[in-house]
This record gives structure tokens, C-alpha cells and sequence, in this order.
């Protein structure tokens, strides 16, 4: 490995093979992700000491049993959910579509998903997650092998694709404000659930997903090795016994589960399956069976750190967590815009 | 190509008229006309056409007279100016970008009007003037940081795509937020005024869109279009031939945000007209280049007559405008994109 992109010599030695393990990034990740989860517990309206949060966690008869074992556990495990699952759909886009602004906010798979649920919610009376979270596997799957087609499938470049998720996301979006002005009594419970929230919950809500949610992980984890070597090329994936087709539909499949699921639970969130897998390229390189782990930890960990953010800007309210993920994404992505030399549109 | 009409004048002013896209504008003209009777005619109180031309010229009953100058004629007049003006600033960003997808609906600048809006909706709680005062802020306020942001040795198409998509999805955070926070009365003001109506239009509406028209569209039409068509030819060969080709572009660019700021202002952010216009435009002239005049011509016929058709189609409910152009805007976009992809272009 002595190829290096910049033209300045490498600062440390050219290493061959497998790099050395080194405990310190995994065990960081981990520390990070036990921090938010505690300050996710911890911190609400209702203000609590770390002590009463444990007993309240333990003990059915403690005074902040019911907050916190109701409310903000439930709400914790969707984050994580939610975040694993983003952040898996955005490291698995990137490596498919071979594009670094591939997210699956941006690129309107969840607001395909979030437009199948709106129309299960108003035309088929649909309430139940258990309900409408197979419309949103619909709404994702069309929208991603749309938005794949139209974008020019394996020819595509980054900007063209990015185009055409925008264009399919402002078509959904005229549907979706469209639906809400029909029917102007579910535009209230909407209008919170399509900015992105995990507001609502609830113990079943967590249940509902995690299935397919795992099934979206093991498929992503059983991917890891042909998607890195389809970033070859199909000759090379070949030669080196991978099958590009089956792979491309695992994968699709794969971005489909988790961002169903994702959105079906909390609604479209953007920019969380854009941000970690880049700032954890950095960390990792390019290699999908250390970047996708990594990814796998420090997207719930960006989730939720977002949403208590929302929680303690928002006092005594809250800003729904799609927000904030969209106002602090935005950056990163111009950032990532003007660094690179993403030509092609 | 066929022959032009070449006008020139003493001061080493001309201009080249072509007759292809002169009767395509021509004929943009005379549906939008036609549609326009059409929708003053109808409605609670109809009136024949006959009676709708000859109360417009003057010499109709006096109640016809009111329920014309009053409340139809506004509405149109309206639909037929946000029309041309979204077409317009539609046409001057897809070659500025040199994409056929760059427009303001996708690039930030109407999500950046619709912020400056939500926060005088939800925030201050005023409507009308102040509403349009907001929507201008916000758009022009969005203009420039994109340009500043995507502005790097020059402006290039595909970044001011993509810094405009980026800020595009940032804003729309936002837009949800103003959203979130509004009660329902205004949250259901607000996304009806998201989507797009020309509901109640006065005109009082109409009068700051049409008076940044008459200013800015002769700047765009007879000031840059000349060197909006050589700049397609790439920086190097306009700045060859003796067009400022940075200045050119900060003017398109400001008049361009202007109109959309201006009619979301007036109507709300009519979906896809700015994106689908000055498609169908090129597509009947046959010409390349921006077709900026047919454009401007076809986005008023487009808007006035999805305005008639969202008033009918379903009886008894008025859809909004932004209704019908999303819905058919979407259809046709996904037909835009499968041809570019049969055609097999990058």
C-alpha cells in the first residue's frame, strides 16, 4: 500500500497487510455510545439525579419508575435502533453507489417510505406500527430502485444521483403536504411525525422494529466482504469470487429493511447515514469490515446525542431530532461538497 | 435552423428574432389568454366569455364589472405573472447549472423563501405584506449564501448543485421546525401557503411581483441573455469572446432569486413550474440555448391553466394550485430523467 492519493510523502512508514489492532478506537466508540445512552436516560423534562434514573430503571416502587422506564428507555432503545440502522443504510449507499454524498435522506428513500405511510394513515386507515411499517419497506424499495434507475444505475455520478434524490424527494414532498391539507385532523399528529421524531416511543414501537431491523444488520454483515470487493469493479469482484448482481440486490434489500424500519418508527431523518460513515472513513479507511462496525456504533451515538441536544435546546419542549440532524448535517455535506472535487452532475 | 429577423438600431443595439420559438411564445400567449377567460368565467357566478371580453374592455354591467376587476381578475393576473416569473428564473438557473434538474425548487432557494415566510407565520403572526417581505428575505438571504458558499475560483455548475441540494435539505429542517411550533390554525395556513394557492388573491398581491417584473425580466432578457448563451459554450471561450462571464452570472443569478423570491411571495412555492416550463419550452423551439422568452411565455399558460384545472377538478373542493403542479410536475420529471437515461447521457 505505498499508493497515496496527495502528493506529499506518507508521514508514517508504508505498512503492509492487516494493520495492528489497536484496542483504543473500538473501546472509545463503546465509552461514547454508554455516555449517550446515560444522558439520554438522565436528561428530560422532568429533571432526575443519576441515582434516582438507576433506581427508577430497577425498581418498580422508585418515584421515576414510570419516566423513565415508559418514556425515555423506550425511547433510547428506538434511538439506537433508529441510529444502527441509519447509519448501516448510509455506510452500505456509499459503498454501492461508489458515492460519498449517498445518504438515505438525501437521496429520498426515507421520504418514499414516510409517503407509503401517510397514504396507509389517511386512505387505508392504517394505526398500528405493526400496520404500516410494511407500507414503508414498499415506499423505500420503490423509491430506491427508482431513484437508482433514474439516476443512471451503475454509470451514475455523484451529482447526477443527488439530483434525482432531490427531485424524487420534492415530488414526494408536494404528496405529502397535498395528503396533509386533505385531511387537516392527521395533519397534527403529521406534521411532528415528518420532521423525524422519537418522541412518541413507545415499548411496542421498539419491539415492532427490532426484528427487521436485525435482519437488516445480519444481511448488511453477511454483505460486508462482497461489497468490498465490488468497489473493484465488477471484473475484479468477479475474479475474486464475489457475483455483483446478487450482491447489488442484497444491498438494496439490505438499505430497504433499515430505512423501512427506520422511518416507519421515527419518520424520514436526513443526514445521519451521510455524516458518520464520512467521519468514520477518516478514522478507518475505506475497508466496510472495520468501517461498517464503527458506523454501526457512532451512528446511534450521533442520534442520540442529537436528540438530547433537542431535548435540552427545546426546554421545557423539545426540537424533534430530524431537525437537529438536519441542521448540523447540512454543514458536513457542504463541507464534504467543497473539500472534494465531486465532479458530474 | 430557418431564417431570422435581424432588428437593428442606430445606437449598435440589435436583436435576432427567430420564427419558431416567436410562435411558440406566440402560442403560449394565446392559450394563457384563452384560459385566462375561461377561468374569470367560471365559478359561483358564471359568465360567458363573451361577457367576461367585453366586461374586460370596459362595457359590461356593473356587478360583472365588480365580480371581474374585484376577484377574478386579480387571481389571473396573478397566476399569469408568478408563472412567467418562476419560468423565467426556472430558465435562468438550469443553464446556469447547465442541468435541466437546477432548479430553484431543488436548489434551496424556494425552501429558503418558505423559512423567511413560516417565521413571519409563526413566529411574528402577520400575514399579507409582511408575509411577502418575509418570503423576499429569506430568498435572497438564501441566494447569497449559496453563491458565496459554492463560489470557489469562479462558480461551477455541479457545485452550485450541490451546495443548493445540501442547503435545500438543511432549510427544509428548518421549515419543519417553524412548523412544529406553530399552532394548528397557523400550521394549517402554513402548509397551504407550502403548497402553493392562489386563493383570495387581490391586488394588493400582485402589485410588488409585477412591479420587480417590469424591472428585472428586460435586465434578464435584453442584458444577459446574449452572454447566457455564449457562456455555454464553457468560461473559457465566453471570456475569449468578450463576455464578462463572473458579472453575468451574479446578475442572472440575482434576478433570478429575485422572481422566485417575488412570486413565492405572491402565491406560495408553486411546485415544478420553474423546473418543467422551460423544458417544455425547449422542447417546442427546438432551439438550445435558454429559450428564455418562450419560457417565460409557456410558465404563465402552465400555472393560469393548473389553476383552472385544480378550481374543477374535483367538484366542490377547491384543490390548491401546488397540488396539481407537484403531482403533474413529478410525473413529468420521472419521464425527464427515464429519457435522459434511454439517451444515454451522463
Amino acid at each position: 500500500m505505498s499508493v497515496t492519493k496527495s502528493s506529499r510523502p506518507p508521514v508514517a512508514p508504508p505498512t503492509g497487510g492487516r494493520r495492528p489492532p489497536r484496542p483504543a478506537g473500538p473501546l472509545a466508540a463503546l465509552f461514547f455510545l454508554l455516555v449517550v445512552v446515560a444522558a439520554s436516560l438522565a436528561i428530560g423534562a422532568r429533571e432526575f439525579s443519576f441515582g434516582e434514573v438507576w433506581h427508577g430503571l430497577l425498581d418498580p416502587h422508585a418515584p421515576a419508575y414510570t419516566v423513565v422506564r415508559q418514556t425515555r428507555l423506550p425511547r433510547t432503545l428506538l434511538g439506537l435502533l433508529a441510529g444502527v440502522a441509519l447509519g448501516l443504510a448510509g455506510g452500505v449507499m456509499q459503498a454501492l453507489t461508489r458515492n460519498p454524498l449517498a445518504d438515505p435522506g438525501l437521496l429520498g428513500i426515507n421520504a418514499g417510505a414516510s409517503a407509503a405511510v401517510v397514504s396507509a394513515i389517511t386512505f387505508l386507515g392504517v394505526t398500528s406500527l405493526g400496520g404500516y411499517v410494511w407500507f414503508a419497506f414498499a415506499g423505500a424499495g420503490a423509491v430506491s430502485a427508482l431513484v437508482w434507475a433514474v439516476g443512471g444505475g451503475r454509470a451514475a455520478t455523484p451529482g447526477r444521483l443527488a439530483l434525482a434524490g432531490a427531485a424524487v424527494n420534492a415530488a414526494l414532498y408536494a404528496y405529502v403536504s397535498a395528503v396533509e391539507l386533505l385531511d387537516t385532523a392527521s395533519l397534527d399528529t403529521m406534521r411532528f411525525w415528518t420532521v423525524g421524531s422519537l418522541a412518541t416511543a413507545r415499548p411496542s414501537t421498539v419491539t415492532g422494529v427490532a426484528p427487521f431491523v436485525a435482519a437488516g444488520v445480519l444481511l448488511t454483515a453477511v454483505l460486508a466482504r462482497p461489497l468490498n470487493a465490488l468497489a473493484l469493479g465488477d471484473d475484479g469482484a468477479r475474479a475474486l469470487g464475489a457475483r455483483p448482481t446478487g450482491t447489488r440486490a442484497g444491498a438494496i434489500v439490505a438499505v430497504t429493511l433499515l430505512c423501512g424500519a427506520a422511518t416507519a418508527a421515527c419518520g424520514p431523518i436526513v443526514f445521519v447515514g451521510l455524516m458518520v460513515p464520512h467521519l468514520v472513513r477518516a478514522l478507518t479507511g475505506p475497508d466496510l469490515r472495520r468501517l461498517l462496525p464503527y458506523c454501526a456504533v457512532l451512528a446511534p451515538v450521533t442520534l442520540l446525542g442529537a436528540d438530547v441536544l433537542g431535548r435540552v435546546l427545546g426546554r421545557p419542549g423539545e426540537v424533534q431530532v430530524g431537525i437537529v440532524t438536519a441542521v448540523a448535517g447540512g454543514p458536513v455535506f457542504l463541507s464534504v461538497v467543497r473539500r472534494r472535487r465531486v465532479a458530474g452532475a | 435552423m430557418s431564417e431570422a429577423i435581424v432588428i437593428r438600431t442606430s445606437g449598435g443595439f440589435s436583436v435576432r428574432l427567430r420564427p419558431r420559438p416567436l410562435a411558440v411564445g406566440a402560442a403560449c400567449v394565446l392559450v394563457a389568454l384563452v384560459v385566462a377567460v375561461l377561468a374569470i368565467g367560471g365559478g359561483d357566478y358564471p359568465m360567458s366569455p363573451a361577457d367576461v371580453v367585453r366586461t374586460l374592455l370596459g362595457r359590461g354591467t356593473s356587478a360583472d364589472a365588480f365580480i371581474v376587476e374585484q376577484v377574478r381578475l386579480p387571481r389571473v393576473l396573478t397566476a399569469l405573472a408568478a408563472g412567467g416569473a418562476l419560468a423565467l428564473s426556472g430558465a435562468a438557473f438550469q443553464a446556469l447549472a447547465r442541468n435541466p434538474l437546477g432548479s430553484p425548487d431543488l436548489l434551496g432557494f424556494t425552501q429558503g423563501a418558505a423559512a423567511g415566510a413560516l417565521t413571519v407565520i409563526v413566529v411574528i403572526g402577520g400575514g399579507g405584506l409582511a408575509l411577502a417581505a418575509g418570503a423576499v428575505t429569506g430568498g435572497l438571504v438564501t441566494g447569497a449564501a449559496i453563491y458565496l458558499l459554492a463560489w470557489r475560483e469562479g462558480l461551477h455548475g455541479s457545485r452550485l448543485v450541490l451546495v443548493g441540494i445540501g442547503v435545500a435539505a438543511t432549510l427544509t429542517g428548518i421549515d419543519g421546525y417553524l412548523l412544529t411550533r406553530a399552532n394548528i390554525p397557523d400550521a394549517a395556513r402554513a402548509v397551504l401557503w407550502l403548497t402553493g394557492t392562489l386563493d383570495g388573491r387581490g391586488w394588493g398581491d400582485l402589485a410588488p411581483l409585477l412591479a420587480a417584473m417590469i424591472v428585472v425580466v428586460p435586465i434578464v432578457l435584453l442584458g444577459c441573455a446574449r452572454g447566457l448563451r455564449i457562456l455555454e459554450m464553457g468560461d473559457d471561450a465566453a471570456t475569449a469572446l468578450g463576455v464578462r462571464v463572473e458579472r453575468v452570472r451574479l446578475a442572472l443569478l440575482a434576478s433570478a432569486v429575485l422572481l422566485s423570491a417575488l412570486a413565492a411571495a405572491a402565491t406560495g412555492p408553486v411546485a415544478f413550474v420553474a423546473l418543467t416550463a422551460p423544458q417544455l419550452a425547449r422542447r417546442l423551439t427546438r432551439e438550445p440555448g435558454p429559450n428564455l422568452l418562450p419560457s417565460l411565455c409557456m410558465g404563465a399558460a402552465l400555472l393560469v391553466t393548473a389553476d383552472l384545472v385544480a378550481q374543477r377538478l374535483i367538484p366542490g373542493h377547491r384543490l390548491p394550485v401546488g397540488v396539481v403542479t407537484g403531482v403533474l410536475g413529478g410525473v413529468y420529471l420521472i419521464g425527464l430523467l427515464a429519457g435522459r437515461r434511454r439517451a444515454g447521457r451522463p
